[in-house]
């Protein structure tokens, strides 16, 4: 009997261990790092990865919010805002990096299309904050000057 | 729960919460040299940041390495009360991964 216990344990264990896994493997699915997109050494290349495009749309629905001139690259706070509805992410790229897409923010449906957050840039460059928004790209650009640079060393 | 690395402050007011979070990290770009033996110090950083609020993902950001160090993150959701809670949960490059709470004020 015991030894049959010790069997109905362990099966239960593993079948625990087994739905765990299972109800974890979609989150993990979901948040979908992309290796090529974050990897990408061009701007066109990084977008094609991310959105699947890189035809842009210039839209004055998006705001991109950025110092013109950074004194320290290592540390340019950046807020990127839209009004339009149904967004989906917001990314933003900063061109002259060793990879310029920075960071993708996703938006779900009741959360404001208002990101803030601080990134780091090599020297002087465009910064573009792409919105994608009823399967659309929207974008606005702004030229940030850097005066010390916040890659390599 | 081990002390987190995250220090987050959410405020709700009128129906929406404000959420600005701080996390402690190096974000290692792995572009950088070690100045004594001058090989490259690997890439160590926040690959994502999820937030969720009651069940349901509120925010989720995919980080590079051109985030700066500590990175900031600022954003606002509809919904959320004073006293309820977030869960945070990053995952680092090297596969580290924890879920960390805050308290809405």
């Amino acid at each position: 009997m015991s030894m049959s216990r010790r069997t109905i344990v362990k099966a239960l264990a593993t079948g625990g261990a087994l739905f765990g896994a299972s109800v974890l493997m979609p989150r993990l699915a979901m948040a979908a790092w992309s290796e090529k997109a974050f990897t990408a050494k061009d701007q066109a290349g990084a977008m094609d990865a991310l959105l699947g495009s890189n035809q842009l749309e210039q839209s004055a629905d998006v705001t991109l919010k950025a110092p013109d001139i950074a004194e320290n690259g290592a540390v340019v706070p950046v807020t990127v805002r839209s009004k339009m509805a149904n967004v989906e992410s917001i990314s933003i790229f900063v061109e002259n990096n060793p990879n310029p897409l920075v960071a993708e923010f996703m938006v779900p449906a009741g959360t404001a299309a208002d990101v803030s957050t601080r990134l780091r840039m090599g020297k002087s460059s465009t910064v573009t904050a792409v919105v994608k928004a009823d399967g659309k790209l929207y974008s606005a650009s702004k030229e940030v000057k850097v005066t010390i640079g916040g890659c390599g060393g | 729960m081990a002390k987190g690395i995250l220090r987050v402050k959410a405020k709700a007011k009128g129906g929406k919460t404000k959420v600005k979070m701080m996390a402690k990290h190096i974000m290692e770009s792995g572009q950088r040299k070690d100045k004594k033996t001058g090989k490259l110090i690997p890439a160590k950083f926040l690959q994502e940041v999820k937030v969720e609020h009651a069940g349901k993902v509120v925010f989720q950001a995919n980080m590079g390495t051109a985030i700066s160090k500590n990175p900031f993150i600022g954003f606002t959701f509809e919904g959320g009360a004073k006293g309820e809670e977030l869960a945070l949960t990053w995952v680092e490059n090297t596969g580290k991964t924890a879920t960390e709470t805050a308290k809405i004020k």
